[in-house]
């Protein structure tokens, strides 16, 4: 009963489907920025989108298969305290490159 | 959560102290998970800010090997797959395979640091040192500090390998193994913001 219990206590919990999934996912979603980073057969631009979308892809990736952060009651706490620090990291990044770009080109 | 606490009066005390405990912890170690993950945004956003002053110094497209890079990728990524494995092994209470597996977790995991060691070392002894330019100050402390925690994460490791042989799986020990676990994701998933805005950003 115990065991059963903290199995179901989220956060750490899978399947041996789910982790495979997420696996082979994670190694294709690190191939193609790789592969366009060092092919070298689109612009700089499209590539820089490529990369960006190719991370946030894996990482929400990680998120579901590795770290079971979903919207189940036992994670939902979870999510609660990651949705909070999603919005102090926007705040934190976004407010220092608005504010030190900001600062460059009055100065410069 | 709520359902859990509407659930006092129907569980007997010591079950749900025991439940209740595992639960909190894991959820203490994600709290602690998002104030580290706080720390790293600063870092980001220091090196997102002086990521171009070079001081003439070396630029990243003359210090950066993307095919390094991918190892370094790699190792640490099939850490965390094996991380996976292990706790499906403990889940399913099978210690000797847990171990084997936590084994192969470390060793991929040290793998990782001695490449990076290795790739610091030698930046170092080219004069490309986090001394030489603001770019390179930021880019040691964001990376360094990723590869202190997969250090520490490594120390850890070692520990509950230990704990496993001499304990075997039990509640508390599984609980550590849990959050060791959701640690060493934790830190992938860091390495995905690394290897995209400071090394493949640069030399694009």
């Amino acid at each position: 009963m115990n065991q059963a219990r903290i199995e179901s206590a989220g956060a750490s919990t899978g399947s041996l489907k789910s982790y495979l999934t997420g696996f082979i996912l994670a190694i294709v979603l690190t191939l193609i920025p790789f592969a366009l980073v060092m092919s070298g057969v689109v612009s700089p631009a499209a590539a820089l989108a490529g990369i960006f979308i190719a991370a946030i892809v894996q990482i929400l990736v990680h998120l579901h298969y590795f770290l079971h952060l979903d919207t189940s009651s036992e994670a939902r706490w979870n999510l609660m305290a990651a949705l909070f620090t999603l919005l102090i990291l926007a705040l934190f990044v976004g407010g220092t490159l608005w504010i030190m770009y900001n600062l460059r080109f009055r100065m410069g | 959560m709520t359902t859990e606490v509407s659930a006092i009066d129907s569980v007997p005390t010591e079950e749900f102290e025991h439940h209740d405990a595992v639960e909190i912890q894991i959820f203490g170690f994600w709290v602690y998970l998002m104030s580290d993950l706080i720390l790293f945004s600063a870092l980001f956003a220091t090196f997102a800010v002086v990521r171009n002053n070079y001081a003439g110094g070396p630029t990243p497209k003359e210090l950066f090997d993307l095919r390094y890079l991918f190892g370094e990728t790699m190792f640490l990524l099939f850490s965390s797959a094996a991380c996976g494995f292990t706790m499906l092994a403990v889940h399913g209470d099978r210690k000797k395979l847990a171990l084997v597996w936590l084994a192969i977790t470390f060793l991929l995991g040290l793998g990782f640091v001695l490449m990076e060691i290795n790739e610091f070392h030698g930046m170092v002894l080219d004069g490309s040192g986090p001394q030489r330019s603001a770019f390179l100050s930021a880019f040691f402390t964001l990376v360094g500090t990723h590869g202190t925690h997969v250090t520490f994460g490594l120390i850890w490791m070692a520990v509950m390998i230990g704990q496993v042989i001499v304990k075997g799986l039990t509640t508390p020990v599984r609980s550590r193994l849990m959050r060791l676990s959701m640690f060493w994701h934790f830190l992938d998933v860091v390495w995905i913001g690394i290897f995209t805005i400071v090394y493949m950003m640069g030399v694009i």
